[in-house]
């Protein structure tokens, strides 16, 4: 049985309590304890600025050519805290329990509990660092709705939330890099981990630029390297998002806990065709807004003007009455798939629903007229000002969807259709954000800890900045207060030569192969067995099928794929190729995760687990724990549990209607 | 939306490594839909590169949303092509007809030196922000965050400031190869809220030494960055820039 480390005590006093008594280090012994970050996003960059700042040497590590240019920077809608501003009932608790329950009883309450707690304090340091968030005329910051949630918790900046975050964390990096207490190095990958008398104690990474393998020492390592989305191919992620990271860590001792639970975001743009690269996302705080719908009509090819108002299926104002458009993600996502599959869906491909924001534009523009004292306007006028709001809210979701669709969303309803978002899966932690490995961390997307099966929206940034700067800067002192003594190891330690030579040799071997077919075309393979499969809905049959069909790509790749170049250059080739050969051991392990979970929770929907009406039904009795995965060697992991135990939330069958 | 495919010619720049002098080669780029991004395009054409057993074009990208700014093409004599306010990512291939031929560059900067083909080293733009593009502010020394209300007037121009992404399409379209804009749009953002008074004048005049340290050219207003701009970073921003680095030049003590 895994052990989380959860303080005693009553859940609203135990991160306080752990705060009064962790341990500390000295500002002379910091000095003196070198700590590697792997990954830059909000994560990453926020946990290097403020160990930099308390004194510790860090060395930060991103494949990009910038920090900043890590895909937190994506992240449209915004950041959840629970400051109450609007007097709407919110409250830490509140936050607390919406998580818990939005996370369909998958998550640990002691973490959720902190997140929520310091949740205040992001935004706080945020507007500090200069973060233009969104504000009200009356010059205080403005809030809108997420959701799963019945409250106005959402801080935002246009559909540039994760942007405007990152800039800020990605200063504050600067700074410390400015003031000497962090060394960057972009155009860097993680390679392996470097673990000496069982403990991390550093890296070789791959200089992308001169293909020359470096080693690095440092008395913690953390892994802050995003998600694994990717393994699907097509994904809302950056092209380069990947596992390697995490999972070299997997592979060096670290379990992977809940590897299944992947979240599909219900609104982005539909695939348009084989070429497709990526996905684009419209982010969900166009459902604060837009009404999502779809023709009573099956195979109904009229245009959406031509369809009468009666005519239309408002399905999740219909199903879902009580959180209508705003019911949580893997809920809408579902509900989009059942009626695209019972042959309502929309557009060239039918694999799409509706958003409309008519109705929003309408109402805006009244209210409008109203606050201007206009009277007696026409309707154009009224469209007009309504128009106006609307782009001030989502101007650049909607100039994005114009460009990639070439259709106006002011005028015809958006298509949309569900896409892999977000993986609330990763390495499993503590309470102190450490793995299975003494002295290596893994903070943000990259650990499983906080979103349980399903992720509200707005929380990811949220998380990423509560690990980084408010819950590593305690918890690692916590460890290295007891590492002290131990000098800088040197890097001609034999445990840094094997490590190096073992990377060195999976290169040669990967450039050696010299096959016959791409990277992108396993890749793509990959992600198809993984979306049919393993996707939105899952079944036994299916998923045996899946592993069978993944070891065989395995094998495939590992005889067949071409990687042009040298590997002592700018390859970017040959970078691929780590990754996808990681996706290609990931993928295995998410479909054996998918098939022992035989409930439904969440994002994870097993058809055999399903309520009447086509709900995700969950088997509390057999499945309350995270399932952490051991790696012992190729297609071979051993199950370790981790029992959820709910203090404060009673788990029920969860509702929105 | 109607689509179509087409058949295009790429004048492409090939350069090994930051010390090979570099050419251009042509390709065909055969079937190419009207839908397909301009990076999907480019996706095809090095699938078939790779399957004929030559090296693919290198270029960057992440996120292929137009935010990360990591795309940075020049094409056909534009930085990110010819749609006005748009990243490479986000162009699409409606944008060209069949027959056409394509001239595809890496920023051209002294600065900005080829790393490979269209691959440059942008690491200028963050020393740049190194040098004062921040406020200093250590993690856990905030007050809450409502008490300092902002004119949301001044609060919608420093966020239209921080749109920028750090592409670097405003040093590649100048003549000059300056870096105003970039460097406008963080003095500008910060100098624009009450959080970034403090620093105010030490950030401009550092920023403004580290730019012209890294050898990016003089402004001299012609404007092409601003019109190059993928998030339409405004030029009064440089007049800011002007006023806040005049202003400290003037009146700082040191």
């Amino acid at each position: 049985m895994l052990n989380a480390k959860i303080p005693a005590g009553p859940l609203n006093s135990k991160w306080e309590d752990y705060k009064g008594h962790c341990k500390l280090v000295n500002p002379a012994n910091k000095r003196n304890l070198e700590i590697i970050v792997i990954g830059t996003g909000l994560a990453g960059a926020s946990a290097a600025a403020s160990l930099g700042e308390l004194g510790y040497k860090v060395k930060a590590f991103c494949f990009q050519d910038s920090p900043r240019r890590a895909h937190s920077i994506a992240a449209q809608g915004g950041i959840n805290a629970a400051k109450n501003y609007q007097n709407d009932g919110d409250s830490v608790y509140r936050l607390f329990y919406d998580t818990v329950k939005g996370g369909d009883y998958r998550a640990r309450e002691a973490n959720v509990h902190r997140l929520a707690e310091v949740s205040g304090n992001i935004i706080d340091q945020c507007v500090a660092q200069g973060v233009p968030f969104a504000r009200e005329y009356g010059g205080l910051l403005s809030n809108r709705s997420f959701g799963g949630t019945q409250v106005q918790r959402t801080f935002y900046a246009a559909g540039q939330t994760g942007q405007q975050l990152l800039l800020g964390a990605y200063s504050a990096l600067e700074r410390q890099v400015a003031l000497g207490n962090v060394t960057m190095y972009s155009r860097h990958e993680m390679l392996d981990i470097v673990k000496i008398d069982g403990k991390a104690r550093g890296i070789i990474a791959r200089n992308l630029i001169t293909g020359q393998l470096e080693r690095h020492f440092g008395h913690a390592v953390l892994i802050c390297s995003g998600g694994y989305g990717n393994v699907f191919f097509l994904s809302t992620n950056a092209m380069g998002s990947n596992v390697t990271a995490a999972w070299k860590a997997t592979k060096n001792g670290a379990y992977f806990a809940n590897p299944c639970f992947t979240q599909i975001h219900p609104t982005c743009i539909p695939v348009s065709g084989d070429h497709q690269s990526k996905l684009t996302l419209m982010s969900e705080s166009l459902r604060n807004d837009g009404r999502i719908w779809v023709p009573k009509k099956q195979n109904d090819t009229r245009k959406a003007s031509d369809i009468p108002e009666e005519e239309r299926d408002y399905y999740l104002e219909r199903r879902y009455p009580a959180f209508g458009n705003l019911v949580p993600r893997d809920v809408a996502s579902r509900a989009a798939k059942e009626r695209c599959d019972a042959g309502y869906g929309v557009g060239t491909s039918k694999q799409a629903v509706f958003l409309d924001f008519a109705a929003a534009i309408e109402r805006y523009g009244n209210i409008e007229a109203n606050k201007r004292q206009m009277h007696g306007v026409s309707k154009e006028e009224i469209i007009k000002l309504g128009k106006e709001v609307v782009a001030e809210k989502y101007g650049n979701l909607f100039d994005m969807y114009a460009k990639i669709t070439g259709e106006n969303p002011y005028e015809t309803p958006m298509r949309i259709y569900p896409a892999v978002h977000y993986t609330m899966g990763g390495l499993w932690v503590d309470y102190e954000l450490q793995t299975t490995v003494p002295g290596l961390y893994s903070l943000g997307e990259a650990n499983f800890s906080d979103h349980g099966a399903n992720r509200l929206g707005a929380s990811a940034l949220m998380q990423g900045l509560a690990d980084g700067y408010f819950v590593i800067p305690y918890t690692i002192g916590n460890y290295l207060a007891d590492e002290i003594r131990v000098k800088a190891i040197s890097l001609d330690h034999p445990a840094f030569a094997d490590a190096e030579s073992k990377v060195r040799d999976t290169i040669a071997k990967l450039m050696s192969i010299k096959g016959s077919k791409s990277v992108d075309h396993f890749h793509k393979k990959l992600g198809k067995i993984m979306w049919d499969k393993c996707g939105m809905a899952r079944n036994e049959q299916g998923l045996k099928e899946a592993i069978e069909e993944i070891r065989a790509l395995r094998a495939e790749f590992w005889k067949d794929v071409r990687i042009p170049g040298d590997e002592n250059e700018f390859n970017p080739e040959l970078e691929k190729a780590g990754r996808v050969a990681d996706f290609l051991e990931l993928g295995e392990l998410m479909c054996q995760d998918a098939l022992n979970r035989r409930e439904s929770c969440g994002g994870h929907f097993r058809e055999e687990s399903q309520t009447d009406d086509g709900e995700a039904k969950r088997d509390d009795e057999n499945f309350s724990y995270v399932a952490a995965w051991e790696y012992k060697g190729p297609s071979e992991y051993v199950l370790h549990k981790e029992d959820l135990v709910f203090e404060e939330v009673k788990p029920s069958q969860r509702s929105y209607k | 939306m109607e689509h179509y495919n087409m058949n295009l010619t790429l004048k492409v720049w090939r350069q090994k490594n930051r010390n090979d002098q570099g050419r251009f080669e042509t390709l065909q780029a055969k079937n190419i839909s009207s839908e397909m991004s301009f990076l999907e395009m480019f996706d095809v054409v090095n699938e078939d590169l790779i399957n004929d057993g030559k090296e693919p074009i290198a270029f960057d990208h992440d996120c292929r949303e137009g935010i990360c700014g990591m795309c940075s093409m020049h094409i056909n004599g534009r930085a990110h092509g010819p749609w006005d306010g748009t990243t490479t990512c986000q162009l699409h291939m409606r944008a060209f007809k069949d027959g056409d031929t394509i001239t595809v560059e890496p920023w051209r900067a002294g600065a900005f030196p080829v790393v490979k083909d269209l691959t440059v080293d942008r690491s200028a733009f963050d020393r740049i922000i190194e040098a004062g593009g921040y406020i200093s502010v250590n993690t856990g020394n905030a007050q809450d965050a409502n008490c300092l209300p902002i004119d949301k007037h001044k609060a919608d121009l420093a966020f239209a400031a921080a749109a920028c992404i750090g592409c670097g399409a405003c040093v590649a379209a100048c003549k000059n190869s300056s870096a105003m804009l970039f460097v406008s749009a963080k003095v500008s953002q910060l100098a624009l809220l009450p959080q970034g008074d403090p620093e105010r004048k030490t950030r401009a005049l550092n920023m403004v030494a580290q730019m012209d340290k890294e050898g990016f050219g003089s402004c001299t207003n012609t404007g092409a960055c601003e019109a190059e701009c993928p998030k339409e970073i405004s030029l009064t921003n440089i007049a800011r820039l002007n006023r806040e680095f005049i202003g400290a030049g003037l009146t700082t003590e040191k």
